[in-house]
């Protein structure tokens, strides 16, 4: 039991670099495994990200895409006016979310190229849409003034 | 004319703080009793102004004084009273309001309850709150005055964000900002000690009862809001690691590390130039959240840069405080008597392991937090970090420390026993073992994971009662005796085994309502078919359309009926608020023991067909019993202090010989 100083400092140096130690390591791993990247329609199209890559999708809900089965299966399509993707989800939409208004969705493109969603947000507000949805329809028709509000979601 | 003289009232306080700051300040290192009595009476004439100007905003809600820019923008004639009240720090300029209030409040409190404090220490104290104050105030006045006129006055108002149209929003951020603002004491502290050169143990004891308040309104304020999240935004989650969430929890993890490491300062007289550096880090990480909420920064760094007068405002002052108090610690800390180096077996060793456990989650927190706004301002590239991030960070962290937490109260000061600890230990281990067994024979041994949570909340719940139960000699000496022994006990030993307990019986809950939830999304049609959702029968019963103060809603009027035959009915709605003509959905929730049915509607079609999402959240409550059991911890610590350390002294020579 009876450590000198020095063995005590080092111990305590010792505790302190092992704890640092592994927060990086945690930190370094999850930066490259569990981060969402957000893309439009169109990178989706480009990229064609494989099916384990959890992606935000983000634009405008294409008028008379949406469908809503009596289950609670929605389905719609998100586009930026260059490219198009199906969406599916299972669950209660926002209550802004609505035919030719912004969107984000939260999910994995599947096999069959259908985005399958577990998380749709919609613009909180009149004044309001998400960032990356203002952003990525930069170049659409008519650009919604973006305000700042916190998001409205919808996750099952 | 009241809004001017409020606005008045505002130039008034900013010159009261600039002159606590200077003259106290000049005082102090003068020496001279006469300028630095000064600072306390600047200090308690700063909150007479600042609470009047805040009393005639709120007048100027009550009344709907719409030649008010503000109240025109926030409010609306119709709204209820309380959310007339609430709604004076609904919008940026009244919570900036509220920030400078609770500030002064703060001063105040150490102006007229200081009088056991060195009046050198304290007259340094108010200084640099002086400081503080006299910024924020600053930024108040120049960016964000909430007593603008506009002209012609309109007839109404723009009404409120019907989200924060609920009693949440009245108690929800006054106790946040208690927490925040709280934390700048121990960093006026921290910089007035590097100021004065002098640290020992009885500081650590003026600044604990401190520490240990503004924990507390930080605990309250984060469990309101994550309640207040889970039944206002209709789909049950109670925390989303988002930015704003994690803006507050950041100070908390902080403040958490440094209520401990005061007490091996307060105890052991060591750590005294890392508790500085905790007190400085608390309130920059306060500050921080601040900046993040309050600068438009989250919404976008693009939004940010197209109005940067209030973010750039915000981060000078960040920029100054954090950056100021960081150089001076880096000067002066060196300069401070060292403590000892102690055992790493021994309570301190173990309060130690705490902190460093503690700060590695709170800045993987603060990575996690920070690096989608830098990248985006670096790149361009876009991403969201969420729950998957915290939860291979900031996860494995906590687990150790959760498991660690029973040992450190078991362990003596100066040199504990492991092999003891773990001795008294064997009957919380047990009592873990068998609440996993339970929960996997009650749940079908469904999510292994699952299943090691609750027995680690069982052992935290058990070890957290094993200190005050042998201490008591419990089942070892007679219960009388036991019971006199237990009545005898320092308050600070319940408050220890309260907070402890309470991050148990959390862990409950949020174990139990992740694994075991389940949801229910249905059609259904008023007299249809039922379903079943967690052994009991739902029906829709009927559709009415109902009216509000300010709102029309259509309400689906569910059935619930138990084996037992008891019914009960739920009324989630959706409502829409007439001015801003913004839907919204409002959830009904039913508590069955500690769990909840939780009932939230879709859209209801013009045949009375309705979609509906039906939790069943298994023991959910206890997440926010937790929290209570931690305040209530918090309560008897603080009242402790009171009575035992009513006037710490400095009984030990400032420089202590090491060791």
């Amino acid at each position: 039991m009876a450590m000198t100083r020095k063995q005590r400092r080092l111990t305590l140096i010792a505790a302190a670099g092992a704890v640092l130690v592994v927060a990086v390591g945690l930190l370094l791993f999850a930066m490259s495994n569990r981060l969402t990247f957000f893309q439009s329609p169109s990178d989706i199209v480009a990229l064609a990200p494989p099916p384990t890559d959890r992606i935000r999708l983000g634009g405008m809900v294409e008028e008379g895409t949406v469908v809503k089965d009596p289950d609670g299966t929605v389905r719609f399509s998100v586009t930026d006016f260059s490219a198009t993707i199906p969406v599916v989800y299972h669950g209660l939409v926002p209550d802004l979310f609505a035919e030719g208004k912004g969107v984000v969705t939260e999910g994995h493109v599947g096999a069959d190229g259908i985005f399958a969603a577990d998380t749709v947000l919609a613009r909180h507000d009149e004044n309001y849409m998400p960032p990356e949805v203002a952003r990525s329809m930069e170049n659409a028709p008519s650009l919604p003034p973006a305000g700042a509000a916190p998001l409205a979601s919808a996750t099952p | 004319m009241f809004a001017e003289l409020g606005h008045y009232a505002l130039v008034l306080a900013f010159v009261l703080a600039a002159v606590q700051a200077g003259v106290g300040y000049w005082g102090a290192t003068r020496g001279d009793g006469r300028l630095m009595s000064i600072a306390p009476s600047a200090a308690l004439m700063q909150l007479l102004f600042i609470g009047f100007a805040f009393a005639v905003l709120v007048r100027a809600y009550v009344t709907s004084d719409f030649s008010l820019l503000n109240v025109v923008e926030n409010s609306h004639s119709a709204k209820p009273l309380v959310f007339k009240i609430a709604g004076t720090w609904g919008n940026h300029e009244g919570s900036m309001l509220l920030w400078v209030l609770i500030l002064a409040l703060f001063g105040a409190s150490v102006a007229a309850f200081g009088a056991n404090l060195p009046q050198k220490l304290k007259t340094l104290v108010l200084s640099v709150q002086g400081l503080i104050a006299a910024a924020f105030l600053l930024f108040v006045i120049l960016t964000s005055n909430p007593f603008t006129r506009i002209l012609p006055a309109p007839f109404e108002g723009n009404d409120l964000n019907p989200l924060l149209q609920d009693i949440g929003l009245a108690i929800h951020p006054p106790l946040l900002y208690l927490g925040y603002v709280g934390c700048s004491i121990a960093f006026a502290f921290a910089v007035a000690a590097l100021i004065d050169g002098r640290i020992d143990a009885a500081w650590a004891r003026w600044v604990r009862p401190w520490t240990l308040a503004a924990w507390l309104f930080l605990t309250a304020g984060i469990a309101m809001g994550s309640y207040w999240a889970y039944y206002e935004l209709g789909w049950g989650g109670w925390w989303f690691w988002d930015p704003v969430e994690n803006a507050s929890f950041m100070p908390w993890l902080a403040a958490t590390a440094l209520l401990h490491s005061a007490l091996v300062m307060e105890k052991r007289d060591a750590l005294k130039i890392w508790t500085i550096l905790l007190a400085i880090l608390t309130f920059s990480l306060s500050l921080l959240g601040t900046f993040l909420v309050r600068s438009g920064v989250l919404t976008s760094v693009h939004a940010f840069a197209s109005d940067p007068t209030r973010g750039v405002f915000i981060l000078a002052l960040l920029v100054f405080f954090i950056g100021g108090s960081l150089a001076l610690f880096a000067l002066r800390a060196p300069a401070l008597a060292p403590g000892g180096i102690f055992a790493p077996i021994s309570r301190e060793g173990a309060l130690v392991l705490n902190n460093m456990l503690l700060t590695a989650a709170c800045a993987t927190v603060l990575v996690g937090t920070l690096y989608p706004l830098a990248l985006e301002a670096l790149t361009g590239r876009l991403i969201s970090v969420g729950p998957p991030f915290f939860n291979l960070t900031f996860g494995p962290l906590m687990i150790p420390l959760l498991l660690l937490v029973p040992f450190g109260p078991l362990l003596a000061w100066k040199r504990g026993d492991v092999y003891a600890a773990g001795q008294r230990l064997v009957f919380a281990f047990g009592a873990a073992i068998l609440a996993a067994l339970a929960a996997a024979a009650l749940t079908g041994a469904r999510g292994v994971l699952a299943i090691l949570g609750i027995g680690l909340a069982a052992w935290l719940v058990a070890g957290a009662l094993t200190e005050p139960a042998f201490r008591a000699k419990l089942f070892q000496a007679p219960l009388g005796d036991s019971l006199r022994r237990a009545y005898g006990f320092p308050r600070s030993v319940w408050g220890t085994m309260f907070a402890h307990l309470g991050l148990g019986v959390a862990l409950f809950g949020i174990v139990a309502s992740t694994a075991w939830q389940t949801e229910t999304v249905a059609a259904m049609r008023p007299g249809g078919e039922s379903i079943q959702v967690a052994g009991r029968t739902v029906v829709l019963d009927s559709i009415l359309p109902r009216n509000g103060p300010n709102y029309s809603e259509t309400v689906a009027r569910f059935a619930v009926t138990d084996a037992g035959g008891r019914q009960i009915f739920l009324e989630p709605a959706k409502r829409v608020y007439a001015v801003r003509g913004t839907p919204t959905t409002e959830s009904d929730i039913a508590t069955i023991g500690f769990s909840q049915l939780y009932f939230s509607v879709g859209d209801i079609l013009m045949d009375g067909t309705t979609t509906v999402r039906i939790y069943w959240k298994p023991l959910v409550t206890l997440i926010w019993i937790g929290p209570l059991f931690m305040i209530l911890g918090g309560l008897l610590s603080l009242s402790d202090r009171r009575l035992r350390v009513g006037a710490p002294r400095r009984t030990r020579a400032a420089v202590v010989p090491a060791e």
